[in-house]
């Protein structure tokens, strides 16, 4: 039904490769509402322009201000949203509570019924947080997926898995790895990554040497 | 009964960690939700997004990929609504169409 | 707007009902016992929005412990592992066991 196409598109987005029938879909209905008022072009550009302008660099910043300040992390416990606020993160109107890491207790978060995420502080979400295997398998055997990424934890560790099934998002404050003691902020916020911000991993020590 | 979309707990394959790079279009389909629910009153909620993908059936959320459900439920929800007809959209995807094939043939 | 009628630390039930329709209860805790760990807010009830009722009551919002021995027939790992879910209190009654 659709021609292949061969040579230089003019739509950035779809390169060499056939477009589908829902991306055709997803313009028309962009271009409709526009048209009929519903919605308009800047309204896009600017939702596009939050979208671009979230990433896991938010959460880290968080966290290592957690690291660097105990009191600051008692009211990310209390009020993620309003303590996130402090450093200038706006995370928007979803509410995001975040998670302690112990060394009792791991923390990981899924949403099991579709893929619920607190792209607030983390961005997008990595496809294989939206995957099947990872929504049906966290849950009933998180040792086992945490392996898969690396992450072997200590059977006297308990793990504790966070189905996001509500309007509320969840993030993990990682603990803070030993041998920190003397990193600034911005070196704490680059050992803080996405995954261990979901609980899957571990946070890394850079070394500054 | 177990819903398709309601999985937790059953069997699974090992995770397949690639991230391939994120497509533009997906980033709109995500963006036009937004903007439509803020609109007051919202004009598409993330609840009935949901529950249109939920309704989707088991073998279109199987065979579409996430933001080709999300497409689908959308257009779905707007059509009900009102907010579109079904004629608008048929000929707006012809037009969609016949733009994207003469672009790449120049 | 109702009176929250669990309290942290009761244990409550998570009814074993099967309804068609928008649930945000998963099925792999239906029918289960778990512990309440808060009170996570009184929202709206994700049932009536998703079918575009936006004036119905708001509804407590629980965050729920089930030990994962409870929710699965065999379950490799620490006894006290858990998975935490939040659960609309008319998904829950009182377990009096």
């Amino acid at each position: 039904m659709h021609d292949h196409p061969h040579t230089h598109p003019k739509q950035p987005d779809l390169e060499d490769s056939p477009f589908t029938q829902h991306q055709v879909m997803a313009q028309a209905l962009e271009e409709l509402l526009i048209e009929k008022g519903v919605i308009s072009a800047d309204e896009m550009r600017k939702g596009l322009e939050i979208v671009d302008a979230q990433s896991p660099a938010d959460g880290a910043r968080l966290v290592a201000r957690c690291w660097a300040d105990p009191s600051f992390e008692s009211r990310v416990l209390e009020d993620t949203n309003a303590a996130a606020r402090e450093i200038d993160l706006n995370v928007g109107g979803i509410v995001i509570e975040a998670i302690k890491n112990t060394p009792h207790v791991h923390n990981v978060i899924v949403c099991t019924l579709c893929s619920c995420y607190p792209s607030g502080l983390l961005g997008e979400k990595p496809d294989w947080y939206k995957s099947r295997a990872y929504r049906s398998r966290v849950v009933r055997e998180p040792r086992a997926v945490l392996a898969e990424f690396g992450t072997f934890l200590p059977s006297e560790v308990e793990v504790r898995v966070h189905d996001s099934t509500a309007e509320r998002r969840y993030i993990v404050i990682p603990m803070r790895p030993e041998g920190t003691e003397h990193m600034s902020e911005s070196e704490l916020a680059a050992c803080v990554t996405r995954d261990c911000m979901i609980g899957v991993a571990m946070p890394h020590v850079l070394s500054t040497e | 009964m177990r819903r398709p979309h309601d999985i937790g707990g059953l069997d699974g394959d090992a995770i397949d960690t690639a991230e391939p790079p994120a497509e533009a279009w997906e980033k709109r389909v995500r963006v036009m939700r937004q903007v439509l629910g803020r609109k007051r009153p919202p004009l598409l909620m993330v609840d009935e997004l949901r529950r249109a993908i939920e309704d989707l059936g088991a073998d279109d959320q199987s065979r579409l990929t996430y933001y080709e459900c999300w497409t689908a439920a959308i257009a779905n929800l707007l059509l009900q609504k009102g907010l579109i007809s079904v004629d608008e959209l048929g000929r707006k995807m012809d037009e969609v169409t016949a733009r994207w094939v003469k672009d790449r043939a120049q | 707007m109702s009176t929250p009628k669990f309290t942290a630390g009761q244990r409550v039930r998570v009814r074993a009902a099967f309804p068609l329709g928008h649930v945000r209860t998963p099925y792999y805790t239906r029918g289960c016992v778990g512990t309440i760990e808060s009170l996570a807010g009184v929202d709206r009830n994700p049932e009536q929005l998703a079918y575009g009722i936006h004036d119905g009551p708001s509804v407590p919002l629980y965050r729920v412990r089930f030990h994962q021995t409870t929710l699965w027939r065999s379950y490799d790992g620490n006894p006290n592992d858990s998975v935490v879910v939040d659960v609309f209190e008319h998904w829950l009654e009182a377990d009096l066991a």
